[in-house]
């Protein structure tokens, strides 16, 4: 049967994994190549790479990063940050990406989600949400969750998937770089009205609330960045974990 | 067997054309990446890769005149390997897009998921299970997972051609085998290690073949 998804993220600055605790305070935890084959050993699912790089100066090093990944992983990879365009996206994609992720540019752009299923293809192409709760909901946050833009996060993910959008990276800034568990009810009202996978993102701890986002909260995969970067878990034990409460997971191989 | 055989992957702008350039490159395989007819009809052995749809697809191989060539080279009896789109365009038909003739190799046709119950395209990880032993699946255990992204399924006219079949839903052929002709609905580039080993079961084949 088909498994739901553990996917490693690295946060890139200047071609430097970093992992910011609620977006401020950064830390390097490494090599993004060396982590990727790491995480690809281990069992990992899928990898995300997101960059912040500031400056477009510095936008080779990810490109670098890019096709120095896809020549050595051979699993599923998406890339996001700084994506504002279809041609940045064809860009990405050649280097060896999978998938591209959008978050502001698509807010601010609705049609480049249209443009770029259109053009690549659905699959290729998630859309990242952040959102932070208000009142009965939850508002849509853009660049990299400073700015409030009073979209209601539920509608927009259903109308970014009519635009187009083959799955949703769902962050909520509410429990981001907590460690408590991510928002369930958040994952579970978009889950409840897109037709595409949800990816759970912002507030792993362990696999308790990997489970938890998968089973109450309905995502499709789960999305965690420090408690693998700083070794709290391995994706082995994650995955041992989540079999044992029944979770469809593929088993992560043994090599010698 | 030929000292410096010739595999060849099809260049029709499919999106995952560099990414099974690579898996051969990692797996010691030295591919050439070409859009000649030429290229295909001398070749050793073949690989059309894709995804994207079915109309596209079709399109991009009548104008680079790859369409004969492809259904000489697969009549010749050398190895052959389609991968995703590249496993579908060899049936008969495609639902896909309002209908879409195919390349006719393996009678049958394609068609979509069509659940209310569960997200299509079928996108990640899932077991496939052999039916029947096959040198591309040889040293890979029955029950492998392999990355799936797809919203059409190949549903063949004669069950014998299902080499592999996986569980969405319900129970479809995942891997297509006839003589020369192996196709796979997973991208085995993205499969780690098991998606490597089918490549390198090809390439062994090619060489042996040659």
């Amino acid at each position: 049967m088909l498994t739901k998804r553990i996917i490693p993220c690295f946060d890139v600055d200047r071609g430097r994994v970093v992992k910011g605790v609620s977006f401020v305070e950064l830390r390097d935890a490494g090599d993004p190549v060396e982590l990727a084959k790491l995480y690809d050993a281990e069992g990992a699912d899928e990898l995300v790479f997101l960059d912040i790089t500031a400056s477009s100066d510095n936008r080779a090093t990810v490109y670098d990063m890019v096709s120095a990944t896809a020549d050595q992983v051979f699993i599923p990879f998406t890339v996001g940050g700084g994506i504002r365009t279809t041609s940045d996206m064809k860009t990405m994609l050649e280097l060896g990406a999978d998938k591209v992720s959008i978050n502001t540019a698509a807010v601010n752009d609705p049609d480049l989600v249209n443009e770029g299923a259109y053009r690549f293809g659905s699959q290729c192409i998630v859309v990242a949400i952040d959102a932070k709760g208000v009142g009965e909901g939850w508002e849509v946050y853009t660049h990299g969750g400073r700015t409030p833009t009073g979209i209601d996060a539920i509608a927009w993910a259903r109308e970014v998937v009519e635009r187009g959008a083959g799955e949703l990276l769902v962050t909520s800034m509410d429990t981001d770089g907590h460690q408590s568990g991510y928002d369930i009810p958040m994952l579970r009202a978009m889950s409840e009205v897109v037709n595409v996978p949800v990816i759970a993102s912002g507030g792993a701890g362990g696999p308790d609330h990997m489970a938890e986002a998968l089973t109450e909260g309905k995502a499709d995969a789960v999305l965690a960045a420090s408690i693998f970067h700083f070794g709290t878990y391995s994706i082995r034990e994650v995955k041992d974990a989540l079999s044992e409460q029944g979770i469809a997971m593929r088993p992560v191989a043994d090599r010698d | 067997m030929g000292a410096n055989p010739s595999l060849v992957v099809v260049d029709y702008d499919a999106g995952n054309l560099r990414s099974v350039e690579r898996a051969l490159a990692h797996v010691g395989v030295d591919a050439a990446i070409t859009a000649d007819w030429a290229d295909v009809s001398r070749a050793d052995g073949v690989i059309l890769p894709g995804v994207g749809a079915a109309s596209d697809t079709m399109a991009k191989l009548g104008e680079r005149s790859l369409t004969e060539p492809l259904r000489e080279y697969v009549a010749s009896g050398r190895p052959f390997l389609g991968i995703c789109m590249g496993l579908q365009a060899l049936l008969d038909h495609s639902d896909e897009g309002g209908g879409q003739e195919c390349l006719g190799l393996l009678p049958g046709n394609v068609r979509h998921f069509g659940f209310d119950h569960l997200k299509v395209p079928h996108m990640g990880w899932n077991q496939v299970t052999w039916l029947r032993e096959h040198r591309i699946t040889s040293g890979i255990p029955s029950g492998s997972y392999f990355y799936f992204v797809h919203s059409f399924y190949p549903d063949p006219a004669d069950p014998e051609l299902a080499l592999g079949e996986t569980t969405y839903g319900f129970t479809f052929p995942s891997v297509l085998a006839r003589e020369n002709m192996v196709a796979t609905q997973f991208h085995p580039e993205k499969s780690g290690e098991a998606g490597l080993a089918i490549y390198t079961n090809f390439a062994n084949w090619v060489r042996e073949a040659a």
